[in-house]
């Protein structure tokens, strides 16, 4: 009965495979779908290459950014180009710098202006929102009180008013698109905790004694990290929109710093003359960004956002 | 209802008054001012100044002076920097301007967004549907401030069409690059919402029910989808106007309508504060009238809210 003893491993190994598979986690389905999503994927794929293009893209500039090409600095229009001669591939800017390196630089700072923004909006709004939900009563209706009336002033303004009074700066500017992006996401997040602070399982935890602080940490933020994550993701785009309209006015980064707003801006005051690379190329870079920033936000909020299913 | 509209008003004014003492703070903390300048001036010249702008009083005394002017005089204080103009001055000359074409862009992107929209949500995923979503997700992409260098690169500088610039009292010239420049992003997220929106409506049960009654189907469109389809859009359309008057700043400097924004971008960059703070409280208190509307229309359309 035992005989076939080689036939019989072969089973058990296989029954043991079959109770070792991994189960189905939130966090699989969701990868699953968003893997499924044939444009989110692309768009990840087209903002993988943008961010690879700012990190390698140096290595083959021949001019810095700061350089002045002062051959051809006088006749722009004429020898400014884009070309692979000189070396200027994406040509010459107005004061004869080389375009190719400016357009990494700037595509960098906006990259970076983005997701710092929003990562200073998930941490900010999110500690804000859960402290305000779980606190609950009067703390709560004074601190939602509060974001009532900081969301009533146009978010551009209070950037432009914080930056002329504190001085234009990298470290002022993220300050101040976080100081307005966290709003929206401290609303949410104190929805989300109001809604998972009274469920059974949050109660059970309480009943066997797990702490506030770890009720807190191990069981709502989890669960409300799918709808955190969607949210900033849509808020990058945002903030790279609203970094670029400041720098468009003359308001934010300043020389020897560049944004893609700020060559936007640039290009834009001189396409009069003929030079529309100057303006093509920063434009080019800001759109596409912009574009895959919100198919990927949509991506990920089909993935994870159980609603919408 | 009134109860309603009474306890959102008693809320609104705290909250315009925090804004009022806010921004006068931070101009106070703020470093320099409109009279530092390379060449300082003798500190009797800036004592008399000082004076003469009541800036040698105690700061809570301007405080209190600045807000009682506010609130009964709708007086914001003279500019340090145009001795002949008071900031009510500039804004008076500068707001009908900005409000003229952002109320038109707001009509613009609201018309066109929601008909976009519901055509899309209409024709779901035939080529119409695809055309509207991509044109929908480009317009997103494209700022006032990238619309701005495109339309005068387009009409101006090539077709020599339209003028680049000036306002020469509203003429409907005039009018139509700085409201394209304006409401083409706003078509855009309008009309994504409005067809989401749309179709979520057309897939619940009481649409159904209306089909299986045999309704034609623009008896169930108009009749019945239309206002739950617009609730969230109308929730949406009270940013949008906020976002249409901070995007006119652009508009007013990029086309030199002489609006609002010019004279809130200049005064940012000569640290005129009186000016800066005039503007931000005027677009803050604009906001929180917009929001006020906003929510009672949300009221009216939505027959699950009554108060």
């Amino acid at each position: 009965m035992f005989g076939n003893k080689l036939e019989n491993m072969d089973l058990a190994a296989e029954v043991n495979e079959l109770s070792n598979a991994q189960g189905r986690s939130l966090w699989r389905d969701a990868r699953e779908r968003f893997v499924a999503n044939k444009a989110a994927m692309a768009c990840v794929a087209v903002l993988g290459m943008i961010v690879a293009f700012t990190i390698i893209g140096p290595f083959f500039a021949e001019w810095s950014n700061e350089e002045i090409d002062w051959d051809r600095m006088g006749a722009i229009a004429d020898e400014g180009a884009p070309s692979f001669e000189n070396g200027h591939f994406f040509g010459l800017d107005d004061l004869g710098r080389d375009m190719y390196s400016r357009v990494i630089q700037a595509t960098t700072t906006s990259l970076l202006v983005g997701l710092i923004g929003a990562f200073m909006a998930l941490v900010v709004g999110t500690l804000y929102g859960i402290s305000a939900g779980l606190i609950g009563g009067r703390v709560d209706a004074i601190m939602m009180r509060i974001v009532d009336i900081l969301l009533a002033i146009p978010s551009v303004l209070v950037i432009i008013l914080l930056l002329v009074i504190a001085g234009k700066s990298f470290f002022m500017l993220f300050i101040a698109l976080g100081a307005v992006s966290w709003l929206t996401m401290a609303r949410i997040v104190r929805g989300q905790t109001l809604t998972l602070k009274n469920r059974e399982y949050i109660e059970a935890a309480r009943a066997a004694g797990v702490s506030e602080f770890t009720i807190m940490y191990r069981h709502i933020l989890p669960n409300m990290l799918g709808v955190i994550i969607v949210y900033a993701s849509l808020l990058v785009p945002d903030m790279i929109l609203a970094e670029s309209f400041i720098s468009f006015l003359g308001l934010g980064i300043s020389e020897p710093h560049t944004s893609l707003g700020r060559l936007i801006a640039e290009g834009a005051g001189t396409m009069a003359y003929g030079t529309l690379w100057q303006l093509a190329f920063p434009l080019f870079f800001y759109v596409t960004i912009i574009i895959t920033m919100f198919f990927i936000g949509d991506g990920l909020r089909d993935a994870l956002d159980p609603k919408d299913r | 209802m009134l109860n309603y509209v009474i306890r959102r008003l008693a809320v609104a004014i705290p909250t315009l008054l925090i804004l009022i003492i806010t921004c006068f703070i931070l101009m106070k903390i703020a470093p320099g001012g409109p009279f530092t300048s390379e060449r300082p001036l003798p500190p009797q010249v800036l004592a008399n100044i000082e004076a003469k702008y009541g800036l040698d009083k105690p700061q809570w005394l301007q405080l209190v002076d600045y807000v009682k002017n506010i609130v009964l005089h709708f007086d914001f204080g003279p500019s340090f920097k145009f001795k002949d103009r008071d900031v009510n001055d500039i804004i008076a000359q500068g707001l009908p301007i900005s409000l003229t074409y952002g109320f038109l862009s707001f009509v613009v992107a609201a018309v066109c967004g929601i008909a976009l929209g519901v055509t899309a949500a209409i024709r779901h995923n035939t080529w119409i549907d695809y055309f509207a979503v991509s044109l929908g997700i480009a317009a997103q992409a494209l700022p006032n401030f990238i619309m701005g260098p495109i339309l005068i690169l387009t009409f101006t500088l090539y077709l020599g069409w339209l003028p680049g610039g000036g306002w020469n009292g509203g003429q409907w010239p005039y009018l139509i690059m700085p409201v394209i420049a304006l409401s083409t992003s706003f078509i855009g997220s309008i009309s994504r919402l409005t067809r989401s929106s749309m179709l979520e409506v057309m897939n619940s049960n009481f649409i159904r029910t209306a089909k299986a009654k045999g309704l034609s189907t623009s008896t169930i469109l108009w009749r019945h989808a239309m206002k739950p389809t617009m609730l969230p859009v109308i929730s949406y359309l009270g940013p949008v106007f906020v976002y249409v008057l901070t995007g006119s700043v652009f508009v007013d400097l990029y086309f030199s309508t002489g609006g609002l924004g010019q004279s809130y971008v200049g005064s940012a960059l000569n640290r005129d504060y009186s000016v800066l703070l005039g503007v931000t409280i005027l677009y803050g208190s604009l906001t929180v009238i917009v929001n006020l509307l906003t929510d009672l229309a949300y009221a009216w359309f939505d027959p699950k809210i009554r108060f």
